[in-house]
């Protein structure tokens, strides 16, 4: 799915003005932008009625008329949100079907990565020893999920599942798309026509179709273009696709940055003698990557909610897995608005943080500051 | 990289070579990959006794669309059932552009309003939207629509004569045939011959200055053709108005519970996108140039029409193409909730002929091809209204 990045990508490259306000006294500031016009007045007032309206029903179906105690017998009856729902079905909706009593590792290393990921978002820790920082998490991370080492126990990827499945799909993807992306905005801007002619297509067939074209072909197709006796794993096949798709969006976004910088660079860099890696790993890629920064973190946000499509396949990611548990025998139809909920819930908070840090980025790039 | 001749050094050192050689790599890289892969495809399909070609277009589909634009029967063959499924896509994603883009201006244009309320209001509406899944929230409306409106004996009306029930949106309708189209045709034509009328009168307004209303000459241009074509092909003009039945809706058209989840999860996903490039579209025209707009006397509302939006769309055009063209693509997730689109259609045959390879390359074709075409008029739209080289 490619509303989000699209967008986002082309969105990051607009230009956008901030007014300037004046201050004014509280008639002015607190009274006139409200009820300033007759027709204002009336906007206000509709305004504050779909509000009302809007939290009357939340807070109703949440709160008032919510069935809290109870099993699935109660909701049955109730007419609000189904708390028990949740109570029962928590740790299925994040965990999925990993094995019940090893939830302890995805969820220790569900805490390191955001930990990480959450370090790497403060520009101050933009160093090196980030990088092995990184690496050490990667290692943690694959023993904890895959285990098979150091007396845990080995978990097959059909049962990785869940929140944790999400975040491994969209981070691997990113995590690979990105040096594959880098490479084909280089290749995008050489000066070989052939080169230049391979990018162009690769890039631009793959944001052509949607992404579950790209998963169905990984899913049914790349069976058929393997030699005889060799299977891939479904989850590492999604994988691939996801990869493959999000380079092309990254390439994208990096040919933004690249186009951005003068021409002088090149030629400068041309004069002090560098060669063509040397130019680009020393003098452009840096500046071109600072630039690509904020529309790559809203590309991130759509390959988070991308990730969802995987359902579609038949991999249990965390949509699926709610799904999963709002179809269990003795729930089924009991807590369909709740899981979705639910759900929308916690993809929102994570997007939301991450499209305002995308905001945050771009405020800093304008200021100039670094 | 500028090629140096190098005389008195080996070849490898020629720049000249060195691009040769990189382009030959590269190249030579890629088809002997694909001649792999081939030689394992052409192996596996004749140990699986797959068929190869697209020899299975003209048999019998032999399965049932649910819902579909063009006449589609399950004795049709397999290529009707194709085309069954791309009209379907077209469709769904035609009126959601159109949706999107209305929601879109409305949002984006309350998103800036002076009225603080109002625009925290646009805000709420975007970012839920943008900060979800399109996934999710095709799941929810659709688990909305068929679990918790009423049956259709207890449908609500929120609109005269506008029903919804669990089994869909129900609207008053037309029943379309021959004479509709060429009246509609007319309409075409009266619409271009009033925007010709229009264009006339304001070039005479700039060549001589004097202002003449132009309005009753455009009115009579789109009029006349209409009226002629109504009175020549005599089209049915009674609406036929939907009614409660036991079990169903009688008359009226019905719009099912797939493309309605559909059509409004694209719409509403779309038009936060839409939302967010008319309102930086808006504000990347200057400041001076509303102020210069009311020196020249221009009310508010003239001046957003003649000096802002013309600027606003230059850069507006272009992300627009792109969301519209993401709503395209993302009209293929009909198949998680059961919409017969393209995708839907192709992974049926695929399921039935076995024919994986010719099923996902078809789908694929049509989406770059249509991609392709949706990006052509938007380029044509754009180089029309983008800024002109003095």
């Amino acid at each position: 799915m490619t509303t989000a990045t699209d967008l986002a990508e082309a969105q990051s490259k607009l230009p956008i003005r901030g007014g300037q306000r004046p201050r004014r006294g509280f008639v002015s500031r607190g009274i006139k932008p409200f009820f300033g016009t007759p027709i204002n007045a009336l906007v206000t007032l509709a305004c504050l009625w779909i509000l009302w309206l809007g939290v009357k029903a939340a807070y109703g179906w949440l709160i008032v008329r919510a069935v809290t105690a109870g099993g699935a017998e109660a909701c049955k009856v109730g007419q609000g949100a189904c708390w028990p729902f949740f109570a029962a079905k928590l740790r299925f909706m994040i965990f999925g079907i990993y094995p019940y009593d090893e939830q302890w590792r995805v969820a220790l290393a569900m805490i390191l990565f955001l930990g990480m990921i959450g370090i790497s978002m403060v520009p101050r820790f933009w160093t090196r020893a980030l990088l092995g920082f990184w690496a050490a998490t990667i290692v943690v991370t694959a023993i904890l999920i895959s285990g098979g080492i150091l007396g845990l126990s080995h978990v097959p990827t059909t049962q990785w599942s869940g929140l944790p499945l999400s975040f491994l799909l969209s981070a691997v993807g990113l995590a690979l798309g990105f040096p594959l992306g880098v490479v084909l905005a280089l290749a995008r801007a050489s000066n070989l026509p052939a080169i230049r002619v391979l990018a162009v297509v690769f890039i631009e067939v793959i944001r052509g179709v949607p992404l579950i074209s790209i998963l169905f072909m990984a899913s049914v197709m790349l069976p058929l273009f393997m030699p005889s006796g060799i299977t891939i794993d479904k989850l590492l096949r999604a994988q691939v696709a996801i990869i493959i798709f999000a380079a092309a969006y990254i390439a994208e976004a990096i040919r933004g940055g690249l186009q951005a910088i003068p021409q002088g660079q090149h030629e400068a860099s041309n004069a002090m003698g560098l060669h063509y890696w040397q130019s680009m790993r020393l003098i452009v890629l840096p500046q071109a990557l600072k630039i690509a920064i904020p529309p790559l973190v809203n590309i991130s946000i759509g390959f988070f909610q991308d990730t969802t499509l995987v359902t579609i396949i038949g991999l249990l990611d965390f949509l699926s897995t709610v799904r999963t548990a709002m179809q269990d025998p003795s729930w089924i139809g009991l807590a369909v608005v709740e899981g979705y909920v639910f759900a929308a819930f916690i993809y929102f908070v994570f997007s939301y943080i991450m499209g305002a840090y995308s905001r945050f980025l771009e405020r800093r790039a304008r200021l100039g500051h670094d | 990289m500028r090629p140096v001749a190098s005389s008195g050094t080996s070849l490898f050192y020629n720049l000249r070579f060195r691009a040769i050689l990189y382009q030959v790599v590269a190249v030579g890289i890629i088809v002997l990959i694909s001649l792999y892969l081939f030689s394992n495809v052409s192996q596996k399909l004749a140990e699986q006794n797959i068929a190869t070609g697209f020899g299975f277009l003209s048999r019998d589909a032999g399965f049932v669309i649910s819902q579909s634009l063009i006449d589609y029967k399950p004795t049709d063959s397999y290529g009707r059932a194709l085309l069954a499924g791309i009209a379907n896509t077209v469709w769904v994603s035609a009126w959601g552009v159109v949706l999107a883009t209305i929601l879109g201006l409305v949002v984006g244009i309350a998103r800036l309003s002076r009225n603080p309320l109002l625009a925290f209001l646009a805000f709420l509406y975007v970012e839920a939207l943008r900060n979800v899944p399109l996934l999710l929230y095709l799941f929810l409306w659709y688990a909305l629509i068929v679990t918790t409106l009423p049956s259709v004996r207890e449908a609500w009306e929120p609109i005269p004569h506008v029903f919804l029930s669990n089994s869909g949106l129900t609207v008053p309708s037309l029943s379309w045939t021959g004479a509709h189209s060429l009246t509609l045709a007319a309409l075409c034509v009266g619409v271009a011959m009033g925007v010709a009328v229009r264009r006339r009168a304001t070039a005479r307004r700039v060549a001589t200055g004097q202002h003449r209303p132009s309005w009753p000459w455009v009115v009579l241009a789109v009029a006349v053709p209409v009226v002629l074509a109504v009175l020549l092909f005599q089209p049915d003009l009674t609406v036929s108005l939907p009614e409660k039945g036991r079990f169903r809706m009688t008359g009226g058209a019905q719009l099912r519970p797939e493309f309605t989840a559909l059509l409004v999860g694209l719409a509403l996903s779309a038009s936060a996108g839409i939302a967010e490039i008319v309102r930086s579209g808006i504000l990347s025209v200057r400041k001076g140039q509303w102020e210069a707009a009311r020196a020249l006397g221009l009310r508010d509302g003239l001046s957003m029409r003649l000096i802002i939006l013309p600027q606003a769309l230059r850069v507006i055009i272009p992300p627009l193409t792109s969301s519209y063209l993401s709503l395209f693509k993302n009209s293929s997730l009909a198949i998680a909730i059961g919409y017969p689109d393209l995708v839907m259609v192709s992974n049926t045959t695929m399921n039935q002929t076995g024919q994986a390879i010719e099923g996902i390359a078809i789908f694929m074709m049509v989406y770059l091809g249509l991609s392709i075409v949706i990006s052509l008029f938007m380029n044509w739209y754009n180089s029309r209204v983008a800024l002109k080289g003095r």
